[in-house]
């Protein structure tokens, strides 16, 4: 398989001919690039990249291989992985298996040795582009480009399915630490001993990365995971502390019964709410979202501070942003802005203990400069008479 | 936090000349400070002893003194100027210590200086060892084990709790100066008692080895409001042991999870935030453990560094000018990122290319150094090169070094061919790689090559080198590459599209694969144009592409899909650089090209520069309209013609580099302008020139060429002893010497045919005693204006690159000059040059001889254009495009008035146990100048910037040649006269009593003890005049040269010299030093009316 031949369409009609990796098959889904130079296996296993065909724009991916410690979740859920060279040697202490392996195993098909400089300029040109990946024997370029564009322009449109449901955990469960053979602790966060006396946190989970539940688990608390069509009534119920609302893929509006259940307990429970959990709160108060022109997906984004004025650089993956003057008149404060765009990085219920941030204070992969918020929602907690 | 309003003026200390550990990269940040500051509104006061910077040139800063960088000198420059603030940080480990002294003496608080970018408290936290262990423990930070020590006896208990090899690193010292590793207590207590003496406060740090463990270096910034950003990380591929600036580096790191990485960065934002640096760039060194991730500091910078240059190279992060405004109180968010214009400071570059970073070694220049690497920097330049993977990078930065190579192998300069071994010669030979890479050298990468080649695993090779596997399989990649194509070729098989191409993007060169394929480089290029493999031109933007870019810094790589570069429609002349700094080659070429970039620019065209040297400004992203980073090759030059269209290419100022490809690019259709090509070849070639120099009225000294040892005697008889000889063909006095008899001739002509058999080598009478001349003059195919006429100090037969000089001249009778300016001006016409010239002459006996004629940029011009204040390179630059001298308005020699005085400054105490012999081979790696109305102030403030300073008193200990002995009482007469005790070797002592003078006889080396080396090593001598004539006295000095230079005593060889350090210590006892700005001599020289365009014009 050292060679064989891959292929990369695009719904406007570039193809991109490169060499597979990984699976062999064909994949489609809709072309974002991360500009993350580490954790591209944090990346491959983010929920929030469901169906999603991500290229990496650092060119040598795959040189530390993959290990259980690093996964975001149990399985990856990038569809398919593009990069300008692929490594075939996994060269780390911590390496399992090579990356190569890892993509064979769960099906990841991978395109590499192509001008991933090219499509990243072409996405940023033209917006987020539906695509395909081919990878195996028998292609040919040629012969196949009309083919495979028109199977990229047939994929379907994220921003009309529900990516949320396929994501979610299927039952209620209570974060205790890593599964089965997956070690470690949250990257970059202090290890606390999990008390019996903390407070309990009920995390939505629209596709949660693991490494926002170690880090809401190392301040102290209990942690319990509920399903995404949770009600209001059902986390009620448990009488959780405080509510979080996870990370997720996908359009915020299709997800309605989220802001359903976020209206709901809105009044109740303090509430801390990353990227979609960001998204769906601003849905839920009557603010508005939009879609990005590609999307904000890397480790450097510059994020202002507003309270301290302080820069903090962050992880960001979204591909919707909530808009300011809607969250203004629901209510909200804005206390972050993204330096690059001016987009809202973060806002603040006026009067309500809710808060919420669109980028990632879990990193994973990423800086930690955000890892402050995670002691803000603990002390919240305080805010309800228990 | 808007920038201060409460200064106005602000002190810059520059680093000096450049020496191996701190090279042109400080140029390149001073540079950046300065224009930053001065945007800012700010008034700049520049000190810096380095005349071949672009920083020192006068319209760099509002007042620049080229005076040593002393603490003394720098607090009479604060007395004169009162500067608010000074700014430590830019100018290297010279300019940070000399801050340091400063502050600890009380000049800052007398003269109400405040430092700005790191505080006094920052800067010791960081230097000194024992400050700095205490902070990292302090903030929960894993160290190697270790302790101080101040003695030998202190140093072995140490040992004894740490065991072996241990490392020992002096306090306070440049580029791991004196550090070493000990496997042994014969090693340990020999190596204990050298880092004691190197460290200037006699302290060294005993240390735990991380031998071979991983290392790593992060680019931290940080502002006033405690904002922090990574700009880049690094990756050693060479392990913990060799130092970073002999290791092969390469951006981003390659092996770390995201994990260990932020790990690393929340280390990094830590330190910095402990140690204090309040504003600016900070490096820090981590080693990490591949076996268990352990992570340990090893070292932290505060201030821009060598590593620093690479990294705002390797992002398009300008972390200098970005420093310099964070020192003035900007924040990190208030700044723009000029490559995106729309996005702040405040961010982390992201990389979507591989940089490799390869140091540039001299060791052929000192035979017999230690030429394995350690803890001690030996390296003397560097090149980066951009690719897409690791693997192009790589290959393209071997060929960027410009040794004769042009990829990893595999090029048919590999001097083993495997092929060609019989079996048992392939075992010894695989015995030999093995061993040879137990150990860290130079040339190892190439010996990975063959370990690869002989069927050695990754494994075995981590093992035997400690190098990351990962960069080990890429090696292994490529070589299979290179197998794949040999099989290919080997049945009969052309160049197909697929095997170029997926060679090309591992960075193959068209010459390997010519070599491969055995085909010429042309065909290679041929075929792969018809087949459609050209290289893209990408951008380097800081960002992955997640913004448009509009800074044009640009590099080749083999993807296929798209070419981001349109050629304009503007007017544009391409500047070739001159690749890796070396000796011979350093930073005044860059200087040049910088020079050629601005003026043309100033004349509307279009300014496309290539080069691959990371520390030069010539890199700098704005210095020219256009940048690209590329290898200084036939091949990539063609690449950059064919994306660019240029009307004109530069040849003339990149040293030679570009020179030697001159011919090749002409004939491949490149639009050379300036002197021609082949007028280039005429200078060269000593038969073509032999013609011209007669038919200008030249005369060479007496000379032939020998193909045998028959023919050398012959020559030899004719022209008689001594003689200088040299191979042909090779440059820059390469294996040049002087040979006193002919059993010294006919040893050297027996290694000569063997080194290059049919290659004639070039003998010409050594012209003993004589005064030396450099001149560098422009001329247009009208005229010729000479720039200026220096006079070595130095005795004839040391190279002029290792030669003091003096400008105006000041032995040389005025008939002589005449005849000098009448025959450059003629032999400049002759060879229709247009643009630089550079002559040198020789005058003994009333007769003046032509030693050589370059029609190209010299190494003087930067000091020529600083004495006179006329930018040369500038004006040459016009010339090349078309303007007269005429209409530049330059057709005068400007006669400056003040006195301007070259020093050679040297790297031997940078190789122990290596002769300081100088002769016709040049060794110097920087220079420095020293300006005063009077020429004993000029020369003894050049010998004191060049780290020399002149003794004030003590004894001097003269040894000379019996002619000399009547001509060195006056000058003996005068040290005594200024209280110097004075000892002799006999013959001289004699002459001296005849005179009437006190002095000690002392014995030579060979007439008992304790002799002139023992008193040199008791620190007895303060200083030595010798002028030994012949070839047994040569010799005998080596020893007393050796010890000299190790404990720094000045050191004389000529009575010319001898009666410039008499002059230089009676000025300065009579009237001491003065400083003054370069702008005030120039004004000074211009109100008098010479006629001659300053600089800037």
């Amino acid at each position: 398989m050292e060679h064989a031949k891959a292929l990369l369409a695009l719904e406007d009609g570039t193809l991109f001919e490169g060499e597979g990796f990984g699976a062999a098959g064909e994949v489609g889904g809709e072309v974002v690039f991360n500009t993350s130079m580490t954790g591209y296996q944090e990346i491959l296993t983010d929920p929030s990249y469901s169906g999603q065909l991500v290229a990496m724009t650092y060119t040598e991916i795959g040189n530390y291989g993959v290990n259980a410690a690093d996964a975001e979740a149990d399985k990856p859920h990038v569809r398919g992985f593009i990069a300008r060279e692929f490594s075939r040697r996994a060269s780390s202490h911590r390496a399992e298996m090579s990356l190569a392996e890892y993509m064979e195993r769960h099906a990841i098909v991978g395109i590499h040795r192509i001008d991933t400089r090219a499509l990243t300029r072409l996405l940023r040109e033209k917006g987020s582009q539906r695509g395909v990946i081919a990878s195996g024997p028998g292609l040919d370029a040629t012969r196949d480009r009309d083919r495979l564009v028109a199977a990229a322009r047939a994929v379907p449109d994220l921003s009309a399915i529900d990516t949320v449901l396929g994501v979610t955990t299927p039952r209620r469960y209570e974060w205790r630490g890593e599964p089965e053979g997956a070690g470690g602790g949250a990257s970059g966060a202090p290890g606390h001993a999990r008390g019996a006396a903390g407070p309990t946190i009920a995390a939505l989970d629209y596709g949660v990365k693991r490494n926002i539940l170690r880090s809401l688990a190392a301040t102290g608390a209990r942690v319990v995971v509920l399903p995404a069509k949770t009600t209001a009534e059902e986390v009620l119920d448990l009488d959780p502390d405080g509510v979080f609302l996870s990370n997720g893929p996908g359009d915020p509006r299709m997800a309605t019964y989220a802001i359903e259940t976020i209206r709901g307990l809105m009044e109740k429970r303090p509430i801390f709410g990353i990227c979609l959990g960001h998204q769906l709160t601003a849905l839920a108060s009557g603010a508005e979202t939009f879609k990005l022109k590609f999307g904000h997906h890397g480790a450097n984004h510059p994020v202002l501070n507003q309270a301290t004025g302080k820069i903090e650089i962050t992880t960001q993956n979204h591909n919707y942003a909530v808009e300011p003057e809607s969250a203004r008149r629901a209510g909200y404060a804005i206390t972050h802005w993204n330096l690059y765009d001016g987009t809202v990085e973060g806002m603040r219920h006026r009067e309500l203990p809710l808060f919420s941030v669109q980028y990632h204070p879990e990193a994973a992969p990423g800086p930690h400069d955000s890892h402050y918020l995670w002691g803000q929602f603990l002390s919240h907690l305080g805010v309800r008479d228990r | 936090m808007p920038k201060r309003t409460d200064i106005d003026k602000i002190l810059l200390i520059g680093s000096g000349p450049i020496i191996i550990g701190q090279g042109c990269e400080f140029d390149y940040s001073g540079t950046q400070a300065c224009k930053a500051l001065r945007e800012e509104g700010y008034r700049v006061v520049l000190v810096n002893s380095n005349p071949a910077t672009i920083m020192t040139d006068p319209e760099m800063a509002d007042r620049t003194y080229i005076e040593p960088i002393t603490p003394e000198v720098v607090e009479r420059i604060i007395a004169r100027e009162r500067p608010d603030v000074l700014l430590p940080t830019l100018g290297g480990q010279t300019g940070l210590n000399t801050a340091v002294a400063l502050a600890e003496s009380g000049v800052l608080a007398r003269y109400r200086v405040e430092m700005i970018g790191a505080k006094i408290e920052a800067i010791r936290k960081a230097e000194d060892r024992e400050l700095f262990k205490r902070a990292m423990e302090s903030i929960g930070m894993d160290l190697p084990r270790g302790a101080f020590a101040r003695s030998l006896d202190e140093a072995l208990a140490v040992v004894g709790s740490i065991g072996y090899p241990a490392i020992i690193r002096p306090s306070f010292t440049l580029g791991g100066t004196g550090g070493s590793i000990a496997y042994n207590i014969d090693e340990f207590r020999e190596f204990v008692a050298w880092g004691l003496a190197s460290s200037p406060i006699s302290e060294i740090l005993i240390e735990e080895s991380v031998l071979g463990w991983k290392e790593f270096e992060l680019e931290v910034m940080r502002d006033v409001k405690d904002n922090v950003v990574i700009v880049c990380s690094i990756e050693n591929m060479d392990p913990m042991g060799v130092h970073t600036g002999d290791s092969i580096t390469v951006a981003p790191a390659q092996t770390l999870t995201d994990r260990e990485y932020q790990a690393m960065r929340d280390a990094a934002i830590a330190i910095i935030r402990e140690i204090g640096v309040e504003t600016g760039g900070c490096n820090i060194q981590f080693a990490v453990d591949p076996k268990t991730g352990r992570m340990v500091v090893i070292e932290v910078n505060p201030r821009v560094s060598r590593s620093s240059a690479l990294a705002s190279k390797a992002t398009g992060f300008p972390i200098a000018k970005i420093a310099a405004k964070l020192a003035i109180g900007y924040t990190l968010d208030e700044i723009k990122n000029d490559i995106t214009r729309v996005t702040p400071a405040s961010f982390e570059p992201v990389l979507d290319y591989v940089v490799v970073k390869i140091p540039r070694w001299n060791f052929e220049k000192f035979p017999g150094v230690d030429e394995r690497l350690g803890l001690q920097m030996k390296s003397v330049g560097e090149a980066m090169a951009i690719g897409g993977t690791f693997k192009e990078a790589l290959q393209k930065g071997i060929r960027s070094l410009e040794i004769g190579r042009f990829g990893f192998g595999a090029d048919g300069r590999d001097p083993v061919d495997l092929a060609a071994l019989r079996p048992e010669e392939r075992d010894a030979f695989r015995d030999d790689v093995t061993s040879r890479l137990r150990t860290s050298r130079w040339d190892n990468i190439f010996y990975l090559r063959y370990a690869l080649l002989l069927g050695l695993s990754v494994e075995e090779i981590r093992d035997l080198t400690a190098i990351d596997p990962w960069f080990l399989e890429n090696l292994k990649e490529i070589v299979e590459m290179e197998e794949e194509i040999r099989l290919h070729a080997a049945s009969g098989g052309e160049p197909t599209r697929d095997l170029l191409l997926r060679a090309k993007r591992m960075g193959f060169a068209d010459v390997q694969l010519a070599h491969l394929f055995g085909k010429e480089e042309p065909e290679i290029r041929a075929a792969r144009k018809r087949l459609g493999i050209v290289p893209s031109m990408k951008t380097v933007d800081t960002c992955a592409a997640e913004f448009a870019a509009f800074t044009p810094y640009h590099y080749s790589t083999y993807d296929g899909k798209e070419t981001e570069v349109e050629p304009s429609e503007r007017r544009k002349i391409l500047i070739l650089g001159g690749g890796p700094n070396r000796i011979g080659q350093g930073i005044e070429f860059d200087y040049c090209c910088v020079h050629a970039v601005q003026a043309l620019r100033e004349q509307g065209f279009e300014t496309i520069l290539q080069n691959s040297n990371p520390e030069t400004v010539s890199t700098d992203y704005d210095t020219s309209d256009r940048l690209y980073f590329e290898p200084l090759t036939l091949e990539e030059i063609l690449n950059v013609i064919d994306a660019e269209r240029p009307e004109g290419v530069v040849v003339q100022f990149g040293g030679q580099t570009p020179l030697k490809l001159a011919l090749a690019l002409e004939a491949a259709g490149a639009p050379i302008i300036g002197t021609s090509p082949d007028s280039i070849d005429i200078a060269e070639d000593r038969g073509r020139f032999a013609a011209i120099a007669e038919k200008v009225g030249m005369t060479p000294p007496p000379n032939g060429a020998a193909l045998t040892v028959e023919d050398a005697r012959v020559i030899a008889a004719r022209v008689g002893f001594p003689l200088l000889v040299r191979p042909s063909y090779v440059l820059g006095g390469r294996a040049m010497r002087i040979v006193y008899d002919e059993m010294a001739l006919e040893e050297y002509m027996r290694h000569a045919a063997d080194a290059s058999p049919g290659h004639p080598v070039l003998i010409d009478r050594f012209l003993e005693d004589a005064y030396e001349v450099d001149i560098d003059a422009v001329a247009d195919r009208e005229r010729c204006v000479i720039g200026g006429i220096m006079q070595h100090i130095e005795e004839a037969g040391i190279h002029s690159g290792d030669s003091a000089c003096v400008l105006p001249t000041y032995l040389i009778r005025p008939e002589h000059l005449d005849i000098i300016r009448r025959q450059t001006k003629a032999v400049a016409m002759e060879l229709g040059v247009v643009g630089l010239m550079n002559a040198q002459f020789a005058i003994k006996d009333g007769v003046v001889y032509i030693l050589e004629v370059n029609p190209r940029a010299s190494r003087t011009v930067p000091f020529v254009s600083k004495a006179t204040g006329t930018p040369l390179a500038k004006i040459a630059a016009r010339l090349m495009v078309g303007q007269t001298l005429a209409e530049i308005g330059f057709t005068e020699e400007p006669k400056p008035r003040h006195i301007s005085v070259k020093e050679a400054v040297l790297p031997f105490s940078r190789f122990a146990g290596v002769d300081g012999f100088l002769g016709p081979e040049m060794k110097s790696t920087g220079e420095v100048m020293g300006i005063s109305p009077t020429f004993g102030i000029a020369f003894a403030k050049s010998q004191l910037a060049a780290g020399e300073g002149l003794p004030m008193a003590g004894t001097a200990f003269i040894s000379v040649n019996e002619r000399d002995q009547k001509n060195v009482v006056p000058i003996a007469r005068d040290l005594a006269a200024l209280k110097f005790d004075l000892c002799a070797t006999r013959g001289t002592a004699l002459a001296l009593d005849a005179a009437g003078l006190r002095v000690k006889t002392i014995p030579k080396l060979t007439e008992g003890r304790p002799n002139v080396l023992d008193l040199i090593v008791n620190g007895e001598i303060d200083l030595i005049i010798t002028t030994p004539l012949g070839k047994t006295s040569r010799a005998d000095d080596a020893a007393i040269r050796r010890a000299a230079i190790m404990r720094k005593i000045p050191f004389i060889t000529t009575l010319s010299a001898a009666a410039a350090v008499v002059l230089g210590v009676k000025a300065l006892s009579d009237s001491g030093m003065q400083v003054r700005s370069l702008q005030e001599y120039h004004a000074a020289a211009a109100t008098r009316g010479a006629g001659a365009p300053t600089h800037g014009a």
